[in-house]
This record gives C-alpha cells, sequence and structure tokens, in this order.
C-alpha cells in the first residue's frame, strides 16, 4: 500500500460522486451515491485491513506543501482510523433511509450527502492545521442544506441555530490557530502535537478551541441547538448528525485540546467534569419528559457525550479509550435509534410518541431491532454501549469519585428514559388504528439495521478490534499527559502494618 | 472441550435459535430445543457438583475470549469452576430445566411460546455467566443479562400496562443497585490494580486498615468498596431499601417468577457476597451492615407477607425475606449457611411458586387466595406437593434428629447468628425468630385459604367468565381477559403496584359465601377445578422430594465441621462458628421449632377455626395494618420524593432552563440584538443564511491565507 494515496481517493470518490448527482435525475442520483458510499466503505476496510497496528504513529501519509507553510497534508494515526471506519459505514445506511423519504430534489440531496462523507473523511484525516480548520466548518455547510432544504416546518430556525452556535466557536478557533502558527513556525499537526506552547498561553488557546469544540460535542449548556436540529432534519441527516458529525468535537480534544495544550487542560477539567454532570443529570431528565421520539434520542446524546468528555478529562488510558469507544458506540447505536424512528416515522408521518404503542404485536421484528439498540443506548454489557461507558467511568473514577458518581447516575435514568419510550412506542396494546396497521420492516429496511445490530453486538462481545489500533496513539498521548496529569481525590494510605502474631491470629481465624 | 461450555453456550444458542426463530420455527421446536438444551447442561452439572462433594474434582478456570484490555485494565471472558459455581450450576440448571418442562403446560394456551422460551434460555445463559465469572465485570455481565431476561419476562405479557411498568420498575431499580456495583468495580480496579476476583481475594486482606478518599471525605477502603458492592447486591436481591421491583414483578408468568425471582437471579446477591466473601471479610463495618440489612429485611417483608391476599405476592414477599436471612447470615460470617439456605430454598420456593401457578392454572387465572378454599379434594397432588413446600420453608422438623430441607438451614442460620456473639449478630437472630413465627403463619394461612375451608369461588370474576364460557369457546380468550384487567393506563413507572387491589372485586368477607350468583349455593358457582397436566406435576414431584430431602442429605456437605473440604476456599468458612452454632443453648435450638408451631396454631385458629378472627385483628391494629398492607408505603414514598420530582424537574430544566434561559439569551437574543442593529441581518432569518454562511468561511479562508502568505 506504500505510497498509494488510498485517503485522496476516499476524498475523491463521493466528491465526483456529489458532481454527479447535481446532473442526474432521481433514480440515477440515489444509485450513484450508493455505489459511491459503498466504493468508499470497500476502501475503508482496504484501508484497515493495510493499517498497521504497532506501526509507525502516523500511516498513510500524503504531502505537498502548498504556498508559504498550507500544505495538503493528510494521515492517519488509529484515533483517525476508527472514526473514518464509523463514517463510511453509516453513509450507505444514510443513503438507504433516504431512498424512499427524500422524494424532493434528490441530486442535490445525494450531492450534499456525498459532501458530508468528503468533509468528514477530511477532518479525521487532515494533518495541516487549516486544511483541518476548512473540513471542520465546511462540514457545516452541506449539513444546514440537509436540515434547512429537506428537513420539517421548522427548518430554518433550527438550521439558523445550528449555524449561530457553531459561528461562534469556529471564530475563535480559527483566531487561536492563528496564533499557534506564527508561535510555532508550523502547520503540520503531529509537530504542533509534541509542541510546548507557553502554560500561560495554552489557557486561552485552550479556550478558544474549547469553545468550539464544546458547541460542536455538543456539552451543556450550549446544547440546545441540537434537538433543534435533530427534530427538523431528515432521518439520514439525524443519523449522519448524531453518528459522525457529533464526534467531531471529541476527535478535536483529543487531536488538539489535551496533546496540544496539556497544562491548560488539566486546569480546566474541573470545569469540564462539572459541565460534564450538568449534563448528564438535566439533559437525561429532559429526556425523559419528552414526547417527541427525535427530541428524546436527541436529549439522550447530549448526556452520552458528556460520558465521552469525562473519559477525555480523566488523563488515564481507560479514561480515553472508554471515550473513543463511547463515541464509536454512540455513532452506531444513536444512528441505529434515529433509523428505527424513521422506520415509523416513514410509515406514520409523526414523531409524536403517544401515537403509537403496541408495535410488538404487528412489527416484532422491528420491536426486536429497537430493542437491541435501546439496550446498547442503556450501557448493556455485551453491547457495545457498555465497554466505553465503563472505562470512561472507571477512568474518571480514579480522579475525581464526585464526578464518577454524578455521572454514573446516568445508567439509571438512561434506562429510564429510554425503556419509558420503549414501553410506550413497542409495548401496550394498540391504540390508533393506523399504527396497528403499520407492516414490520422490509429487505431495505432489514439490510439497514441488521449491520448496525451486528457491529453493535461485535464491538460489546470482542472491542479488541476496535481498541488494538489505538492503543499504542492513546498510550502516547496519556505519556505527554502524564506531566499535566490531576491527583486524583483516592489517595489511598496504607494503615499500620499488623504485629505479625495479630495477622496470624487473623489466618487462624478462616 | 470441557463440560461447562456446554453447559453455559447450549442455552444461549437455544435461545437464539428459538428467539430468532420464533414463529416460522414453531412452537413445538422451539420448545424441544430450549427444553432439551437445559435438560443436557443440567445433566453435565450434576457430576460436576457430585464431583466437588466427593472431593474428586479441583477448581479451574476456562478461558473463552478476550474481552477488554485498556491500559492497566484487562477481564476476559472466562468460565471458572469451583465449588460455590457448582453449587449454583446444578440449582440453575435443574430449577431452570424444571421450569422449562412446567411451562409446556402452563403457556399452553399462550400464543407466543417461542419468545417466551427463548427468554427463559437467554436467562439461563446469562445466571451461568454470572455465576462462573472469574473476574467483576463478567459478573457484571451476567447480572445485567438476567436484568434484561428478568425485564423481558415481567414485560411478557406487554399489552398489559401494568406489565410494561412492572418490567421497567425491575430494571430501573436494579440500575440503583447497579451503580453501586460499578462503582465498586472501579473502586477494586483503583485500588487492588486489577477486576480478577481471584487476585482481588489475595490482596484484600494486604488493604485491612488502608484509607481511602471518597466523595470529599476518608474512609476505610475496604468499607467503602464492600458497601458499594453490597448495594449492587441489595438491588438484585431486593433488600429493603431496593425491594420494592420484586412484588411488581409478579406481573410475569408464574413459572418466570418461580425461576428469576425466587430461586435464581435473586440470590445472585448472596452468591456474589459469598463469592467475594474474603473481601467482605476484611470490613467488619460492612459485614455488620450486611446483617444489620439482611436481618431488618427478614423481619419486614414477613410481615407484609402477612397481610396481602394475591398468592404470588405472598410468596414474592416470603422470597424477599428468606433473602433476609441469607443476607444476615454472610454479615455474621457463616456463608456456608447461607448457600446452603440458598440451595434449599431453590426447590422449595420454586416448588410453592409453580405450586401457585398450578392453583392458579386451576382457578382460571384468579390469583386472589379470598376466591380460593377447598381445593384439596379438586387438585390433590398440588396440594400435597404444596405442603411439603410449605413444610419445608416454615422448617419443620425435630431438633438433631430429622426434618424437612429449611429446617436444616435456616436453623443453621439462626444458630449462627446467635452463636457469632455480636451485637447484630443477636439483632438478626431476634429479628430471624420473630420472621419465623410470621413465615409459618402467612404461609400456613396460603395453604388454609387455598386448600381448605369452604369454596370461595363464586366472587371471583374470572371464575364468573370461565364459567359463563364453559358452554361456549371454552379458554380461547383467557388470555385477554386474564391479561386486560387492571388497565387504569399508569403514567408513571411506580404506580402500578396496587392493581390487584384496585380491581373490581367486591372484597368479601372471608368465609361467607356470596349468594349473588351461586345458584349451586355451595360457593363453586359450578366450576370444576382441574388438577394441572402431567408436564406440570412433574415438576412439582421433582422439587418436593427436592424439598423434603435436600438439607437431610446435603447438611454435612455444607455446613459442618470439615465443611472447608468442600468449599476449598471457594467462599470463607469459620470453622469456629461452626462450633459455636453447636454450643448454643438447647433453647435456641428450640425456638425455630416453638415460633413455627405457634405460627401453625395462629393460622389455623384464624382461617379454619374462627374465620372472624383475622378481620377483627385487622380492625383492632387499625392503622398499623393499613401501613403493613401497603407495605409500608415504600412505593407512595418513592413516588413522591423519586419519580414524580424527576419528572417535574425534567420539564423545569427542559421548559424553564433550556427554552427560557439559554435560548433566549443565547441564539434568540443573538437574532434579536443582530435584527435590530443591522437591516442586513434580517437576511439572514430571511433564508439567506447559507450564502451568508458560505461568505462568512471563504472571507475567513482568504483571511489565513492572507495572514500566512504576509
Amino acid at each position: 500500500m506504500s505510497g498509494f494515496p488510498i485517503l485522496s481517493l476516499m476524498l475523491l470518490v463521493p466528491l465526483a460522486a456529489a458532481l454527479a448527482c447535481l446532473y442526474l435525475d432521481a433514480k440515477s442520483a440515489r444509485m450513484v451515491a450508493l455505489l459511491a458510499t459503498l466504493a468508499n466503505l470497500a476502501l475503508g476496510v482496504v484501508l484497515w485491513m493495510n493499517f498497521d497496528v504497532g506501526g509507525a504513529q502516523w500511516q498513510f501519509q500524503e504531502r505537498h506543501e502548498l504556498f508559504s507553510g498550507f500544505s495538503y497534508a493528510l494521515g492517519i494515526d488509529g484515533i483517525a482510523l476508527l472514526l473514518i471506519e464509523l463514517s463510511v459505514f453509516l453513509m450507505p445506511i444514510c443513503i438507504g433511509a433516504s431512498w424512499n423519504s427524500i422524494e424532493k430534489r434528490v441530486g442535490e440531496y445525494m450531492a450534499a450527502f456525498l459532501l458530508v462523507e468528503t468533509l468528514m473523511i477530511g477532518v479525521f484525516t487532515a494533518q495541516d492545521i487549516f486544511l483541518f480548520y476548512m473540513f471542520f466548518e465546511a462540514g457545516l455547510i452541506p449539513m444546514y442544506l440537509i436540515i434547512g432544504i429537506w428537513g420539517g416546518a421548522d427548518r430554518i430556525y433550527a438550521s439558523y441555530k445550528f449555524f449561530l452556535y457553531t459561528l461562534l466557536g469556529s471564530v475563535l478557533m480559527l483566531v487561536a490557530m492563528l496564533w499557534m502558527v506564527h508561535t510555532a513556525g508550523t502547520t503540520f499537526v503531529p509537530t504542533l502535537m509534541t509542541y510546548d506552547f507557553d502554560p500561560q498561553a495554552q489557557t486561552w488557546l485552550w479556550l478558544a478551541f474549547f469553545a468550539s469544540f464544546a458547541v460542536k460535542m455538543p456539552m451543556w449548556p450550549v446544547h440546545t441547538w441540537l434537538p433543534a436540529a435533530h427534530v427538523q432534519a431528515p432521518t439520514a441527516g439525524s443519523v449522519i448528525l448524531a453518528g459522525v458529525l457529533l464526534k467531531m468535537g471529541g476527535y478535536g480534544f483529543i487531536r488538539f485540546s489535551l496533546p496540544m495544550f496539556p497544562e491548560a487542560s488539566a486546569y480546566f477539567a474541573p470545569l469540564v467534569w462539572g459541565l460534564s454532570m450538568a449534563a448528564v443529570v438535566i439533559t437525561s431528565l429532559i429526556a425523559l419528559v419528552q414526547d417527541d421520539m427525535k427530541k428524546l434520542i436527541a436529549y439522550s446524546s447530549v448526556a452520552h457525550m458528556a460520558i465521552v468528555t469525562i473519559g477525555l478529562f480523566a488523563f488515564n488510558p481507560q479514561g480515553l479509550e472508554g471515550s473513543m469507544l463511547v463515541m464509536l458506540s454512540h455513532g452506531l447505536v444513536s444512528g441505529a435509534l434515529f433509523l428505527c424512528v424513521g422506520i415509523i416515522y416513514d410509515r406514520l408521518h409523526t414523531r409524536e410518541i403517544a401515537r403509537y404503542g403496541g408495535l410488538a404485536i404487528n412489527m416484532p421484528r422491528y420491536a426486536l431491532f429497537f430493542l437491541l439498540f435501546t439496550m446498547a443506548s442503556i450501557g448493556l454489557p455485551g453491547t457495545s454501549g457498555f465497554v466505553g461507558e465503563f472505562l470512561s467511568l472507571g477512568g474518571i473514577y480514579q480522579v475525581s469519585s464526585w464526578t464518577a458518581l454524578i455521572c454514573t447516575t446516568g445508567i439509571i435514568l438512561g434506562a429510564a428514559y429510554m425503556l419509558y419510550l420503549y414501553r410506550r412506542v413497542v409495548f401496550g396494546d394498540q391504540k390508533n388504528a393506523d399504527a396497528a396497521a403499520m407492516a414490520d420492516l422490509d429487505l431495505r429496511e432489514y439490510l439497514m439495521v441488521i449491520p448496525l445490530g451486528l457491529a453493535v453486538l461485535w464491538m460489546g462481545v470482542y472491542p479488541e478490534s476496535f481498541i488494538a489500533p489505538m492503543r499504542a496513539d492513546i498510550a502516547a498521548l496519556d505519556a505527554r499527559l502524564a506531566r499535566a496529569k490531576p491527583e486524583g481525590d483516592a489517595k489511598l494510605a496504607m494503615g499500620k502494618e499488623k504485629p505479625a502474631h495479630e495477622e496470624a491470629a487473623h489466618e487462624g481465624a478462616h | 472441550m470441557h463440560p461447562i461450555l456446554f453447559i453455559v453456550f447450549l442455552p444461549l444458542l437455544a435461545a437464539i435459535i428459538a428467539g430468532l426463530g420464533n414463529k416460522q420455527l414453531g412452537n413445538v421446536p422451539a420448545k424441544v430445543l430450549t427444553t432439551g438444551a437445559l435438560f443436557i447442561a443440567c445433566a453435565l452439572s450434576w457430576p460436576i457438583f457430585i464431583g466437588f462433594l466427593t472431593g474428586s474434582a479441583e477448581a479451574s478456570v476456562i478461558p473463552v475470549l478476550k474481552w477488554v484490555q485498556s491500559g492497566a485494565m484487562s477481564w476476559d471472558w472466562s468460565l471458572r469452576v469451583d465449588s460455590l459455581t457448582a453449587v449454583m450450576l446444578v440449582v440453575v440448571t435443574s430449577v431452570s430445566a424444571l421450569v422449562h418442562l412446567y411451562s409446556w403446560g402452563y403457556m399452553s394456551e399462550e400464543p407466543d411460546q417461542p419468545r417466551f422460551f427463548a427468554y427463559l434460555s437467554l436467562f439461563t445463559f446469562a445466571m451461568l455467566m454470572l455465576v462462573t465469572a472469574n473476574n467483576l465485570v463478567q459478573m457484571f455481565f451476567g447480572w445485567e443479562g438476567v436484568g434484561l431476561a428478568s425485564y423481558l419476562l415481567i414485560g411478557f405479557w406487554f399489552r398489559k400496562p401494568s406489565a410494561g411498568a412492572a418490567a421497567i420498575k425491575a430494571f430501573v431499580v436494579n440500575r440503583v443497585g447497579d451503580l453501586g456495583f460499578m462503582l465498586g468495580i472501579f473502586g477494586c480496579y483503583l485500588v487492588f490494580g486489577t477486576v480478577s476476583i481471584p487476585e482481588i481475594l489475595n490482596a484484600a486482606p494486604s488493604m485491612a486498615a488502608s484509607t481511602i478518599g471518597f466523595l470529599g471525605y476518608r474512609f476505610d477502603t475496604m468499607t467503602v468498596i464492600c458497601i458499594l458492592l453490597f448495594i449492587g447486591a441489595m438491588g438484585k436481591s431486593a433488600q429493603l431499601g431496593l425491594h420494592t421491583w420484586l412484588p411488581d414483578a409478579m406481573e410475569g408468568p408464574t413459572p418466570v417468577s418461580a425461576l428469576i425471582h425466587a430461586a435464581t437471579m435473586v440470590t445472585a446477591g448472596v452468591f456474589m457476597v459469598c463469592r467475594l466473601s474474603p473481601l467482605f471479610e476484611t470490613s467488619e463495618t460492612a459485614m455488620h451492615f450486611i446483617a444489620f440489612i439482611g436481618a431488618c429485611t427478614c423481619f419486614f417483608a414477613a410481615t407484609v407477607g402477612c397481610t396481602q391476599w394475591d398468592i404470588k405476592r405472598v410468596i414474592a414477599y416470603s422470597t424477599c425475606s428468606q433473602l433476609g436471612y441469607m443476607f444476615f447470615a454472610t454479615g455474621v460470617g457463616a456463608y456456608g449457611a447461607a448457600m446452603f439456605h440458598l440451595f434449599t430454598h431453590a426447590f422449595f420456593k420454586a416448588l410453592l411458586f409453580l405450586g401457585a401457578g398450578s392453583v392458579i392454572h386451576s382457578m382460571h387465572h384468579e390469583q386472589d387466595m379470598r376466591f380460593y378454599g377447598a381445593l384439596r379434594k379438586h387438585i390433590p397432588i398440588t396440594f400435597w406437593t404444596m405442603t411439603a413446600g410449605t413444610l419445608a420453608i416454615t422448617g419443620v422438623g425435630i431438633a438433631g434428629f430429622v426434618g424437612f430441607a429449611g429446617f436444616y438451614s435456616k436453623d443453621a442460620i439462626l444458630e449462627a447468628a446467635f452463636g457469632s456473639g455480636t451485637a447484630v449478630g443477636g439483632f438478626a437472630f431476634w429479628m430471624g425468630i420473630a420472621a419465623a413465627l410470621m413465615t409459618s403463619f402467612y404461609s400456613w394461612r396460603l395453604v388454609f385459604l387455598t386448600f381448605f375451608g369452604k369454596p370461595r369461588w363464586i366472587q371471583s370474576e374470572h371464575i364468573q367468565h370461565a364459567v359463563h364460557d364453559a358452554h361456549g369457546h371454552g379458554h380461547d380468550d383467557h388470555a385477554h381477559d386474564a391479561h386486560g384487567h387492571g388497565s387504569a393506563a399508569e403514567e408513571d413507572a411506580g404506580e402500578s403496584t396496587d392493581h390487584h387491589d384496585a380491581h373490581a372485586h367486591a372484597a368479601p368477607a372471608l368465609g361467607v359465601s356470596g349468594p349473588n350468583y351461586d345458584t349451586h349455593g355451595d360457593g363453586t358457582g359450578g366450576y370444576h377445578p382441574h388438577e394441572s397436566p402431567l408436564v406440570m406435576l412433574v415438576p412439582l414431584i421433582i422439587l418436593a422430594i427436592g424439598a423434603v430431602a435436600a438439607g437431610f442429605v446435603f447438611q454435612h456437605a455444607f455446613v459442618s465441621e470439615g465443611t472447608g473440604e468442600f468449599w476449598k476456599g471457594a467462599l470463607v468458612f469459620h470453622e469456629h462458628l461452626i462450633h459455636a452454632m453447636h454450643g448454643v443453648p438447647t433453647w435456641v435450638k428450640w425456638a425455630p421449632f416453638t415460633v413455627m408451631a405457634l405460627g401453625l396454631l395462629t393460622a389455623w385458629y384464624g382461617y379454619i377455626k374462627n374465620l372472624s378472627f383475622p378481620k377483627a385483628v385487622a380492625e383492632q391494629l387499625g392503622p398499623v395494618y393499613t401501613f403493613v398492607y401497603r407495605k409500608w408505603m415504600f412505593d407512595e414514598l418513592y413516588n413522591a420524593i423519586f419519580v414524580r420530582p424527576a419528572f417535574w424537574l425534567g420539564k423545569v430544566f427542559w421548559k424553564v432552563l433550556d427554552i427560557g434561559v439559554i435560548d433566549k439569551f443565547g441564539p434568540d437574543g443573538a437574532a434579536w440584538v443582530v435584527a435590530r442593529g443591522s437591516t442586513y441581518a434580517q437576511k439572514v432569518q430571511s433564508g439567506y443564511l447559507y450564502s451568508y454562511a458560505l461568505v462568512m468561511l471563504l472571507g475567513l479562508v482568504g483571511a489565513i491565507s492572507w495572514v500566512i502568505a504576509g
């Protein structure tokens, strides 16, 4: 594989297909989009197969100097690899989810989606800080369009809110990037990751990046764009928004904030913990009282992302790997849950929970998959949701028992709101004739939920496949953070040694 | 290949095939597959147990698959087999196999049978993963897996709103315990640097006197860890405070109650404490806490059990109470006695539940004992086997001579509590004696109300339906009939508890047959209860044999001098406690028998001799009776302080905080400012957003290029 520009190819395939879609009729555009995303999935598999676990930190590198330091530099480590795999895995499912439900301006719609794919992969592969910035911000444009054109009734307000929040953060981040490049004299991310900025300056830089990543994450209290965007977005828009775009915030923390500003990260860790604790409790309780399925899952996403942030700011391998696994798992599970909502939305055209009920009677297969994804969202061991959540919480426990305790209440609240949703939609008696007449999953829907279901179980039973590629990168990051690591609140202190004879007497008693 | 692999994974395989095959597979293949898998697992389990009994087997760990390796934290899928596991293996597979078989009869009219059997087998798999765990995380996997199966089986009749509510309640209350369990596992990793059970147990004594910071205070390390883990056990084993889900779990089909909510899953907490006994031994405070909670639970649940009318709820509270016995046994260090009681209890309590199921089956899904009576002649085998179960649970036997199963194990626990010599042990002893009195009372009350006296069937709606339908379409619509009542839709998960009290039976005065419908004048309403089919009776008979003999046969293995040989270090065994048990005064040895006789006599007087007596007593006690009858008001309390505030807070956070504050001063506020400030911004809101965003971004990119180029 050496020398072959597979990353550029993965950027190019959807881009070319996007351009083609603009000029095609609806039917061909769907087909082209599906083929292009499947081709990228195949390239993703090739990429993973050829990724040398335990090899060099940065692989598949490409670099072309453009002008005055700005370069077209691509390359991935294990962390980026996993997020790319997540993106290429979800994309064909998104196209499938839009197959029948999008009827107007199909070509443009498919083009927007394919553009999102290019930009997402760009975010995870860019090694030049400005290239990253461009992908990072440009990714939002097709997303605005998807919400604004193909969204629900209130789409303009939603896309406006989405835009306003994210813009604020990105301006600050851009200024910070300019300063960093000036100071360090390079735009190359791997170099910046090992550059030691002055701790004083780090504080400001960290805050500037935080403004952007916290919004993308989203962290409480800058999360209110998310429910609005999700509710208005078409199903596939929600899937990709929850599945991949939310991961850009976490990726930003793990790629920029933590390695570039270790001291500032440690300094601000209590702030992150505090916001995360607030997010878990507040947004979980809000999820409990939602009547709109998408809003409920959107709020639950905020709570889950808080588990990511506490893991990231736990400053140990468990927390970091856990937060990565939560991101991957949430990508699959929340995507799958939005898909489950979409499946019944397509049939009944309402997201109102009360309109459903008793679906286990007429849609038993759907009930089974919905149950699987519900359980994964709750973090049942054996599903993908558990491993990451467990490691993240276990990571933060080593640093702050209060944070661990408050965030672990998420497992209670999460069970409450998800099972309450499941009960109202799937259990109970059939209340409405139209809901009772809905047909079970069809072939197209099987083809979407089965791969998701298998991936969820795979990650739950044998997560080693997903931990192995990033292990060395996390270890490197952990080593870099070691100098700033906050001291845990446990402070284990050994008691006085017992006199030998007392020890012996104690043993004898057994 | 080690047989344990088949024991554990055959039920999983059967569950997957039966569950996914479902209706395409058909009822009979699904039943044959799951039941067959369980009987094979059971047949393979007994030799392992006998191997440990005879001392020929050695503890071993069979690796299966890598699970997680994160930094220094790692754990694998593996199966541990030692004597403690072996005890659980025979309990789980035997009861599960019998319950599978029983369900052929009990669920025969159910349209959804493959799903039911798949859930049962899935449960068995998860339970087996729990008892064979060699690390805390796999134990947690099994722990949550049985929780899932329990959730699905409680909610099996998902059309019924009360079943859905009870299922959620069981899961969520268990999650409260799981919070403790998870933090306990984290604590173990923090302190010992591992989640492997043997390594933790080895390292535990060296940490005995250390201290740790937790939530801003400093505590004894082991006390913190043990109490956190025990909170997990309290959830799963329905101990006082986290018990509220168990009675509601009776919404599930009766075989489920027998398997999950009596014999196996609810004992997982006791198993956990025994498995980790060397850890718990290092904290006296935690041990006292466990003994105290156990003692309170056994007393509390017994009081409630005395007042309930629903046959399954009486047995559910009885289970809760018996689990309390097991916990205070572990709390005083008598782990062997706790496991012994777990073992015998599994047989006689599964028997009582399945017997109750047989009664319910014959009484056309009526569960209220006020509408039973005189059934002993109609369903004799059910009567005799349930009597055996009752003799076992009440602990009938002659000290030093012979007795039923519960006699050996319960007396061992009470003697150990007394013999431990600690204050909390004494407290537990007296609570246990009081509970034994009530156990005898409510158990015989159940038997007398059900099998003796005059028939009171006519007042039951279920029976009226049955008689009414008998000449028409028979039993066909019973599923709807039985599952549809109590249908007042509860919004909150916790409000389902009293539906049985609420539904429309005219509360009859006991012993007075209702004349309204009774054309036959004998209280039967012309209804003829039938004995259950053979597939249901065979499990009853086998379990009855267990209830009679399990104590006598296995007493030496579990609790006597030299029992350490059997346990081989699988749990902490205090030889000195055995000596203390033998040395207790004679009155202590006879006390359980005395209170048992007293309870029997009281029940006989109240429910056979003088039928107006219980009502008079209840009236005399007034508010106390109501308090106990309403289950000490726990559900009302939890609804008031947890469930309703959670919904209220959710609304406040949403409407006030998110919409009223964050949005108002965030994006909406910004829009307002911009709109006031410039006419250009109006375009932002009127649809030119995208071009604006694009221009903005392109401008920024240009700026960067300029800065860098310059």
